[in-house]
């Protein structure tokens, strides 16, 4: 079995000229599951952009160390075949790309055999229960909020990723959809070769039912402000962030700020 | 008559001001015809289809003088599995070309005509052709003209296209060559229900420069027209669409659509888009739709997010951006080859840093 670590350490970062990011650190290593959880506009979406590379976020400070190496000299792409992933909360529609072409190109860019290609992209798409006749589709051109989200968890089951950040897999969900993608995501952290580590972002305690996370970090204002077992996510759902924040800090004022990038970031989660 | 200037309404964006017409002596290019044994239009009837073409400019002047026509009629009742093709090949440099096809659809008959433009990529010459289409009532009459011309041959070209009672008119375009490279389609549905379908994918690089001017003439009541132009700019490159729906008085119930689209993918390229509606009537259904601009970056970033390098990324990109078109072009095994000219265009793009 190999053995991946993903650390971030002071990580510092912001969006427009606005720092959302004061300093996160946090280990992951290959099996595990850290969720991390926060009120809108903590920053979880930037954390998110910034690990995996996204355009449009400075990172002033700190570093993310994949097996040791700094990848955040390196653009999207190389990050990706280092082995991060990112699971989007919001696919971008690429309209006239099949699914298909892309996990071809994904897999010869990575060195790696496309023989038998379609047969296992068949057999994924039949075992995360997404329609098979969507394959022949555009990339998430038209699809619903959950045939997309389980085409996200397809490509990563198919690319098999070092470390995955789910970015809300669970919005737009039907519970239906959502036991499909997280059992197959808690089958990757299980794998015997190579288990999946997983950054699991969300707003609830479902997804992380599903997963068995066994860390919780709870992010207010870019910060992390408490971590622990699965216990936290209880004491979470209980007494909501309040027990972990001030008034002050919970205050939605900054919200916005979180979107300059582009993404939609929490404006429609609850 | 003098040649029009770019002050001129119809001319503007061309880059008419850059030709000198004593450059090239009329000649007759190589022209072959392959699937329309037996279907020569009559003298009567092509006589019938001609007598009253415009005379707009120099450019048709000329072509009444110098023309070699081709007259195509597919019988009533007649369905072509397989198209028409008309190739004309440029014979050199020095030359201006005035090639016209003239094509009769009759009653109830189906068929495409595929009519290709070539020429060696040195070759200097002008190439002004003209096309004269009609599809009889219920009629399918699908057209597919390619520009495949070397980088320094200019074409002016102009189509009139008419739709009688209850046919269906594809007409497709695919621009990838020229140095100024412009034609012009007029689209009338004149019979009852008749509908006219415009699809075109068009990609200048280097100094090219496409220009295209559409009309979507509704003469008739209860007619259709859609139109979606897709077209992609590169390096120094440049590309005008200019569309007018036209709906006249007595076309109710007709309905009309019309979409461009255009990609930037150099700064130093432009593409311009103009779309005008002139709508005469109540009762109709209409829309028109416009975008230009790179690549966008979010498609981008998704797909590199998946390990895939940016030049790939953005073969992806392209070549889905032109799908649809692509795959509304009359002629499907012509696809596999136009996709690996897109592909190769996109692939010599000159690096901006270096230019």
């Amino acid at each position: 079995m190999k053995q991946h670590t993903l650390e971030i350490k002071g990580l510092v970062a912001a969006v427009g000229g606005k720092q959302i990011l004061n300093g996160i650190d946090l280990t992951v290593r290959s099996g595990e599951v850290h969720a991390i959880m926060g009120p809108n506009g903590a920053g979880k979406t930037t954390l998110s952009s910034v690990v995996m590379g996204r355009p449009g976020y400075e990172v002033l400070g700190g570093q993310v160390l994949l097996d040791g190496e700094d990848v955040l000299a390196l653009p999207a792409w190389r990050r990706a075949q280092a082995g991060l992933h990112l699971v989007m909360q919001y696919p971008s529609e690429v309209p006239g790309v099949m699914l298909a072409d892309v996990m071809g190109e994904a897999f010869a860019a990575r060195g790696r055999s496309t023989d038998g290609l379609a047969g296992v992209l068949r057999s994924e798409t039949e075992g995360i229960g997404f329609n098979t006749a969507l394959l022949d589709r555009a990339l998430n051109v038209d699809l619903s909020g959950g045939e997309k989200k389980r085409n996200e968890t397809l490509q990563l089951a198919m690319l098999r990723p070092k470390f995955a950040i789910l970015d809300e897999l669970d919005s737009g969900l039907d519970i239906d959809a959502l036991r499909d993608c997280s059992r197959r995501v808690e089958a990757l952290t299980n794998d015997p070769d190579q288990p999946l580590g997983v950054i699991a972002i969300t707003h609830y305690n479902r997804l992380l039912e599903e997963l068995r996370a066994d860390h919780i970090h709870i992010l207010v204002k870019g910060r992390i402000v408490a971590e622990g077992g699965p216990e936290l996510a209880d004491q979470l759902e209980r007494d909501g962030y309040e027990a972990f924040a001030s008034p002050a800090e919970l205050a939605a004022d900054d919200a916005p700020a979180a979107d300059a990038a582009g993404a939609y970031d929490d404006l429609f989660a609850l | 008559m003098p040649l029009p200037t770019a002050e001129h309404e119809v001319w503007r964006y061309s880059r008419i001001g850059d030709l000198d017409l004593t450059a090239f002596t009329p000649a007759p290019a190589h022209t072959t015809v392959e699937g329309a044994d037996g279907l020569d239009a009559g003298p009567e009837l092509l006589a019938e289809l001609t007598a009253d073409l415009p005379v707009h400019d120099v450019f048709d002047e000329l072509s009444a003088a110098h023309h070699r026509t081709i007259a195509i009629a597919v019988p009533r009742g007649r369905v072509l599995t397989e198209p028409i093709v008309v190739t004309h090949r440029v014979t050199g440099s020095g030359v201006a070309h005035y090639p016209r096809l003239v094509v009769h659809g009759g009653e109830n008959s189906e068929f495409t005509v595929v009519e290709r433009f070539e020429s060696d990529d040195d070759d200097v010459a002008l190439v002004v052709p003209r096309l004269v289409l009609h599809a009889g009532q219920a009629a399918r009459v699908s057209y597919l003209g390619l520009n495949l011309l070397g980088h320094r041959v200019w074409q002016l070209g102009h189509q009139q296209a008419t739709g009688h009672r209850d046919s269906t008119t594809l007409l497709g375009t695919v621009a990838l060559g020229g140095d100024y490279a412009r034609v012009r389609t007029d689209a009338r549905c004149v019979g009852q229900g008749a509908t006219t379908r415009q699809v075109a994918l068009y990609y200048a690089d280097g100094d090219q420069m496409h220009d295209f001017r559409t009309l979507q003439d509704h003469v008739a009541p209860r007619t259709n027209s859609d139109l979606l132009f897709k077209g992609a700019v590169q390096d120094r490159a440049k590309s005008v669409y200019t569309g007018l729906i036209r709906i006249g008085e007595d076309a109710k119930g007709t309905a009309a659509f019309q979409t461009n689209r255009n990609l930037t993918l150099s700064e130093g390229a432009w593409a311009e888009s103009v779309p005008n509606l002139d709508i005469r009537t109540n009762d109709v259904k209409c829309s028109h739709a416009s975008t230009v601009g790179p690549i966008d970056d979010e498609q981008r970033f998704y797909l590199e997010s998946r390990g895939i390098p940016p030049e790939v990324a953005e073969r992806l990109v392209v070549l889905g951006f032109f799908d649809d078109v692509l795959a509304a072009l009359p002629v499907g095994p012509l696809r596999a080859d136009l996709r690996a000219r897109v592909a190769a265009k996109l692939s010599h793009r000159l690096v901006e840093a270096a230019t």
